[in-house]
C-alpha cells in the first residue's frame, strides 16, 4: 500500500490505502468527510461531486492514486469556520446562503454535490445566464425540487437579478 | 384568493448561523393575509454543509455489513439453499426464514409476503429476498454471498395482469342510469390507455443499521418515511415488546412513497441479521439493487367510454381500470381505491360506472408513489377528454370549463361538494399565465400553413406544429393543457382509523417542543411544524423545537404520506397549540402565552397537551358501499405544457410548464412551491422518458445509466401559481400539496404532443417510438 498526500479543503492529509480505493470512500471512510454522498457509484448521478485541481469530478469514479498531490474540495469546506467550529454553526458562504433563501435544498441529498458543481461554475466565472446554470449542473441530477429553485438560487449568487 | 409567485429580485442574505433567519417574501404577493413570511428551512444549513448524517453517514464501531440473496427467477418453488462447503462459515452469518423468531410476514394489507421464502415455498417474483448474509467486511460478504446457491424449480409466471386470475382487490363506483346516459349522447368516444412502471428515484437509496439492544430487542436507524410501519414490523417478525422495538429516522434523501413500505424489509433483514451475530448490521443498498428490488407505481390499463351532448356536456362515464399489483399486495388495494375514486376526473357527470380491479403478477411487488393510483388515471381521464373535445372541436379549455364540479356538484359516490372547491380557479389561472388560447391559434395557424405546403411543410424546417428550431433541427412545437384533482389525507375513514395522536410539550425547563412521528424528508415537515406552532403561541419560530422522529420519543402520528401531513398532523398541531396557550394563559391571568410561559414552567413543571385526531364534522364514508366522503376535501391542479418535437427523431423537449394548484391555505410559499415543482417535473418524467422494461419479470433497465429521469436540462421552465380555496376541517385551512402537481402533468405533456404533432399517445411514456409510430397510424377513437 501506498501513501497518498494531497490537500483538501487546504488541510493536507495522506492516506496509505490501495491506489485504486475510489476518492469517494477516502473521503468519507478514511477521512470521515461525509458530506459528500454516494446516490449510483457509476458517474451518473453527481452526488458524489468534489472539485479536484478545479474541475468537478465525480468521487466514484476517481481511484485515489489519481489525486495524489491535488487539491481536492468538498462540501465541508465551504462555509467560513472558526477552528473547532461545527460546519452547521460556521457562517455559509454566498451560495449556501443562497441555496438556503431560494429552497435550493430539499431532501439535501443532491445538495453537495450541486454545491461542488456550481461552485467550480462561479469560481470559473459563470454568470446568472440560466442556460449556462443548468448546463454546469447537467451531471447533479435532483428528484426533489424540479431545478428551478436551485438554477435561481446559483443565479443569485452569481449575482444575478433573477 | 390567487397568490402568484414570481421570482424573488433580491441580494443575497447575510449568511445564517444555526437558527436560519426569517424569510421575506416579497409583499403584495399573497392576499389571504397570513404567511406573507415563512422561516428558512430548519435543517438547511445543516444540509448544506454536509454536517446533516444520512442513514450511510452514521458510524456505528464494529458494526458487520449486511446483504440479501435473492432469487433469478420470476416463480419457482425453492428447494433448497446450497452453501459452498469451500468458504469458511464461521467467519460470516447466515440467516434463513427458518432463523425467524417471530411471523415470517411482512405486511400492511393482506399476510402474503413472507420476510424471507421459505424452503418448500414459493418464489414470486425476481429478485425476492431468499436469505441474508453479514460480515464483518466487504469482501468477505462478497464471498459469502457467492458461496450461497438458491436450489428451485421453476414455475410458470403470470405476467399480464388483465389475464391474471389472483384479484387483491375490485371496486365498482357507480352513479345514475349509465344506459339512459349513452342514450341521450349525441357522440360517444371511446379509448385505452396505458402507463408503464415508474421508479421513485430518490437520490439517497434505501439504508438501514440494525443494533443490538441490551434488553434483546434492536434499534434501526435509517431512511424511512414511516417509523410506526417499522416498528409494528419488528414487533411481529422478532417477537418484541413495544420498548424493545425502537426506530429512528436518520436525515432521509427523498422518499416519495417509495420509503413508505419498502425499509420495513429493510429493517427487518438488517434486525435479523443483527440478532444473528449480536453485532451493528449495516444494511445500505446500491443503486442497481435498490432499483431492481423496490417497489415502483403501479402499471395500468384504462379504458374509457364517454358519452357527451353536442356543447360538450358529460352525460355518460364508463371507465374500467386494471392495475398491476406484483407479487404481493403490499398497499395495492388502497392506490386501487383512490384510483377507482380518480378515475373520472374533476368533472361532474349524472351517469357513471367505475369498475377497478388489481391482480396479482410475477413482477416484484409495486406500491406507493406520489399520486398513489390517481396519476394513472388521471392521465387517461384527461387524454380521453382532450379526444372528446378535439371529436366536438371545442377548445380543451372551454370543455373543461363546462363540467368541472363547482360548489354543490356531487361526485360518483354521492359526496356533495360542499366549499374549498377550486377547479375552476386553477384552470382558468394556468390557461392565463401560459396565454394557452392564444398559443393553440399560434400552433393551429403553423399547422394550417404547413400542410399548405409552404417552404414550411410537413418535414419542413417548421413542421406541423411551426416554430423551426435553433440550429437546423426541424422541430414541431405544441401546447396542451389538463386539469386534476387530488384527495386530501387518507382514502374513506382512513384517517378515523388511524387515530393519530401529535403531541406538544412545554417542559420544565421552559422549552417548547413538537412530538410527532412526521417525518422530513425534503418536504419541510421540519420548518411548517414550528411555523405553525409559533404562529398559535404568539412566540418565535426559534422558541420552538421539534423533537427527533425516534419511537421512544414521539407518538404515532400516522405515515408520512397521501399528502396528510400538513393538513391532518399540522391541523393537529394547531389544535394542541391552542389547548396549550389556553392552559398557560389560565394559570397566568392577564399574561400572554409569550409572557408567561418560562415562569409557568418553573411553577408548574412539564405540561403535556396530545391531541388526536377527530373525524372532520359532517365527512362520513361507507367503506362497504363506497357511497359517502370520499375525502375531507379536494385539493385542485391543472397544468400547461409547452413542447417542441424532433421531427427527425421523435425526441420531445417540454420547454415550458405552468402548473397551477390549490392547497388550501398557503402555511410556507417558498416550500409549497418546491413540491409543486418538483412534482411537476416528475410528472414531465412520466410523461417522456422514465420507463422500466421488462424480460422474463426481471427489470432490464435497473441502473442510473439505463433508468433516465431529467436533468436541470430536460427540465421545463416551470411556473408554479399557488391558489388558496381554504378547507374549514382544517384549523389553519391546509390541504395537502405533494402529490397534487404528479397527477396532471403527464396529460398536459401528451396534449401538447398531439398539437404539435397531430397523434394520440395511448401509452407512456411518449417515447420516440411510440410517437413515431402513432404518425404512421390512425386514433383508436370511435365516433358514434
Amino acid at each position: 500500500m501506498t501513501a497518498f498526500r494531497f490537500l483538501v479543503n487546504g488541510d493536507p492529509v495522506e492516506v496509505a490505502v490501495p491506489g485504486m480505493r475510489r476518492l469517494l470512500d477516502v473521503l468519507r471512510e478514511d477521512l470521515g468527510l461525509t458530506g459528500t454522498k454516494e446516490g449510483c457509484g457509476e458517474g451518473e448521478c453527481g452526488a458524489c461531486s468534489v472539485i479536484l485541481d478545479g474541475e468537478v469530478v465525480d468521487a466514484c469514479l476517481v481511484p485515489v492514486c489519481q489525486v495524489d498531490g491535488g487539491y481536492v474540495r468538498t462540501v465541508e469546506g465551504l462555509a467560513r469556520r472558526q477552528a473547532g467550529e461545527r460546519a452547521a454553526d460556521a457562517e455559509l458562504d454566498e451560495l449556501q446562503a443562497a441555496f438556503l433563501r431560494t429552497g435550493g435544498a430539499q431532501c439535501g441529498i443532491c445538495t453537495p454535490g450541486m454545491l461542488m458543481a456550481a461552485r467550480a461554475y462561479l469560481d470559473a466565472g459563470g454568470g446568472p445566464d440560466e442556460g449556462a446554470i443548468r448546463e454546469a449542473i447537467a451531471g447533479n441530477l435532483c428528484r426533489c425540487t424540479g431545478y428551478t429553485k436551485i438554477v435561481e438560487a446559483i443565479a443569485l449568487a452569481a449575482g444575478g437579478d433573477r | 384568493m390567487t397568490i402568484r409567485t414570481e421570482p424573488r429580485r433580491s441580494a443575497p442574505t447575510t449568511p445564517a448561523r444555526s437558527a436560519p433567519d426569517a424569510l421575506v417574501v416579497e409583499p403584495g404577493t399573497l392576499t389571504s393575509g397570513r404567511a406573507r413570511t415563512g422561516p428558512l428551512r430548519r435543517e438547511g444549513p445543516a444540509k448544506l454543509t454536509g454536517e446533516a448524517k444520512y442513514a450511510d453517514d452514521l458510524v456505528f464501531p464494529g458494526a458487520w455489513y449486511g446483504a440479501t440473496i435473492r432469487s433469478a427467477e420470476p416463480r419457482a418453488r425453492l428447494i433448497g439453499l446450497e452453501l459452498d462447503d469451500g468458504f469458511d462459515w464461521s467467519r460470516v452469518v447466515v440467516v434463513t426464514a427458518a432463523d425467524i423468531p417471530g411471523v415470517n410476514i411482512v405486511s400492511l394489507i393482506s399476510d402474503d409476503q413472507p420476510v424471507l421464502v421459505p424452503v418448500g415455498g414459493e418464489i414470486r417474483h425476481h429478485a425476492e429476498p431468499l436469505a441474508l448474509v453479514a460480515a464483518p467486511d466487504r469482501e468477505v460478504l462478497r464471498a459469502a454471498r457467492r458461496a450461497i446457491v438458491a436450489r428451485t424449480e421453476r414455475l410458470e409466471p403470470v405476467f399480464d395482469p388483465e389475464a391474471s386470475d389472483h384479484v387483491f382487490a375490485h371496486y365498482e363506483v357507480a352513479t345514475g342510469d349509465l344506459d339512459a346516459g349513452f342514450a341521450t349522447a349525441d357522440l360517444v368516444v371511446e379509448g385505452t390507455y396505458r402507463v408503464g412502471h415508474q421508479e421513485q428515484l430518490y437520490i439517497e437509496n434505501n439504508a438501514i443499521i440494525a443494533v443490538p439492544r441490551e434488553d434483546g430487542g434492536v434499534t434501526v436507524t435509517g431512511s424511512l418515511q414511516c417509523p410506526y410501519y417499522i416498528h409494528k414490523a419488528l414487533k411481529r417478525t422478532l417477537r418484541l415488546s413495544d420498548t424493545q422495538a425502537h426506530v429512528v429516522q436518520a436525515e432521509t434523501g427523498g422518499g416519495f412513497g417509495g420509503k413508505e413500505e419498502y425499509p420495513s424489509i429493510v429493517a427487518l433483514h438488517a434486525a435479523l441479521l443483527a440478532r444473528a451475530c449480536g453485532k451493528p448490521v449495516r444494511m445500505v443498498y446500491d443503486r442497481h439493487e435498490d432499483l431492481s428490488a423496490t417497489t415502483k407505481r403501479h402499471p395500468a390499463v384504462v379504458r374509457h367510454r364517454t358519452g357527451v351532448r353536442r356543447d360538450g356536456t358529460l352525460v355518460a362515464q364508463d371507465i374500467e381500470v386494471v392495475m398491476d399489483g406484483g407479487a404481493y399486495c403490499t398497499l395495492t388495494p388502497v392506490v386501487l381505491s383512490r384510483g377507482a375514486l380518480h378515475a373520472g376526473g374533476p368533472y361532474r357527470c349524472p351517469n357513471v360506472r367505475i369498475r377497478a380491479r388489481a391482480t396479482r403478477t410475477n413482477t416484484p411487488p409495486n406500491g406507493a408513489f406520489r399520486g398513489f393510483g390517481a396519476p394513472q388515471v388521471e392521465f387517461a381521464a384527461e387524454t380521453q377528454l382532450n379526444r372528446v373535445a378535439e371529436a366536438l372541436a371545442i377548445s380543451p379549455l372551454e370543455i373543461r370549463r363546462r363540467n368541472v364540479y363547482r360548489i354543490g356538484d356531487a361526485t360518483p359516490t354521492g359526496q356533495v361538494l360542499r366549499e374549498s372547491v377550486a377547479g375552476e380557479e386553477v384552470l382558468l389561472r394556468a390557461a392565463e399565465a401560459a396565454e394557452f388560447e392564444r398559443e393553440r391559434e399560434r400552433t393551429a395557424r403553423a399547422r394550417a400553413h404547413a400542410s399548405a405546403g409552404g417552404p414550411d411543410g410537413p418535414g419542413g424546417p417548421g413542421g406541423p406544429g411551426g416554430g423551426g428550431g435553433a440550429s437546423g433541427r426541424r422541430v414541431a412545437t405544441g401546447v396542451g393543457l389538463a386539469l386534476g384533482w387530488h384527495g386530501a389525507g387518507f382514502t374513506g375513514s382512513g384517517e378515523v382509523h388511524l387515530a393519530s395522536v401529535a403531541s406538544i410539550e412545554l417542559t420544565g425547563q421552559g422549552a417548547i417542543r413538537i412530538l410527532t412521528g412526521s417525518t422530513e424528508m425534503g418536504q419541510g415537515t421540519k420548518t411548517i411544524f414550528p411555523q405553525l406552532v409559533a404562529a398559535e403561541l404568539g412566540v418565535t419560530d426559534e422558541a420552538v423545537d421539534i423533537a427527533p422522529q425516534d419511537t421512544a420519543i414521539v407518538p404515532d402520528s400516522g405515515p408520512t404520506v397521501a399528502s396528510r401531513t400538513a393538513m391532518v398532523v399540522g391541523g393537529l398541531l394547531v389544535k394542541a397549540a391552542r389547548r396549550l396557550r389556553a392552559t398557560v394563559e389560565e394559570r397566568n391571568p392577564g399574561r400572554s402565552f409569550a409572557e408567561a410561559y418560562a415562569d409557568d414552567a418553573a411553577v408548574h413543571g412539564t405540561t403535556r397537551i396530545d391531541q388526536q385526531f377527530e373525524p372532520y364534522p359532517g365527512v362520513e364514508f361507507d367503506d362497504a358501499t363506497y357511497r359517502g366522503d370520499a375525502y375531507p376535501a379536494f385539493g385542485w391542479a391543472a397544468c400547461t405544457a409547452r413542447v417542441e418535437v424532433d421531427l427527425d427523431t421523435g425526441e420531445v423537449a417540454v420547454t415550458d410548464v405552468v402548473a397551477a394548484d390549490d392547497i388550501g391555505r398557503v402555511i410556507h410559499p417558498v416550500l409549497a412551491e418546491g413540491q409543486v415543482e418538483g412534482g411537476t417535473l416528475q410528472a414531465v418524467g412520466y410523461a417522456t422518458i422514465e420507463e422500466i422494461k421488462l424480460a422474463d419479470g426481471r427489470y432490464l433497465n435497473d441502473r442510473l445509466a439505463t433508468y433516465i429521469i431529467p436533468t436541470a436540462l430536460d427540465a421545463p421552465v416551470i411556473t408554479a401559481i399557488l391558489v388558496e380555496a381554504p378547507f374549514s376541517g382544517a384549523p389553519h385551512g391546509a390541504k395537502g400539496v405533494g402529490e397534487l402537481p404528479m397527477d396532471v402533468g403527464a396529460p398536459a405533456v401528451v396534449a401538447a404532443i398531439h398539437d404539435a404533432m397531430g397523434v394520440w399517445i395511448h401509452e407512456l411514456p411518449a417515447t420516440p417510438e411510440r410517437i413515431l409510430t402513432a404518425l404512421g397510424v390512425t386514433g383508436t377513437g370511435t365516433v358514434a
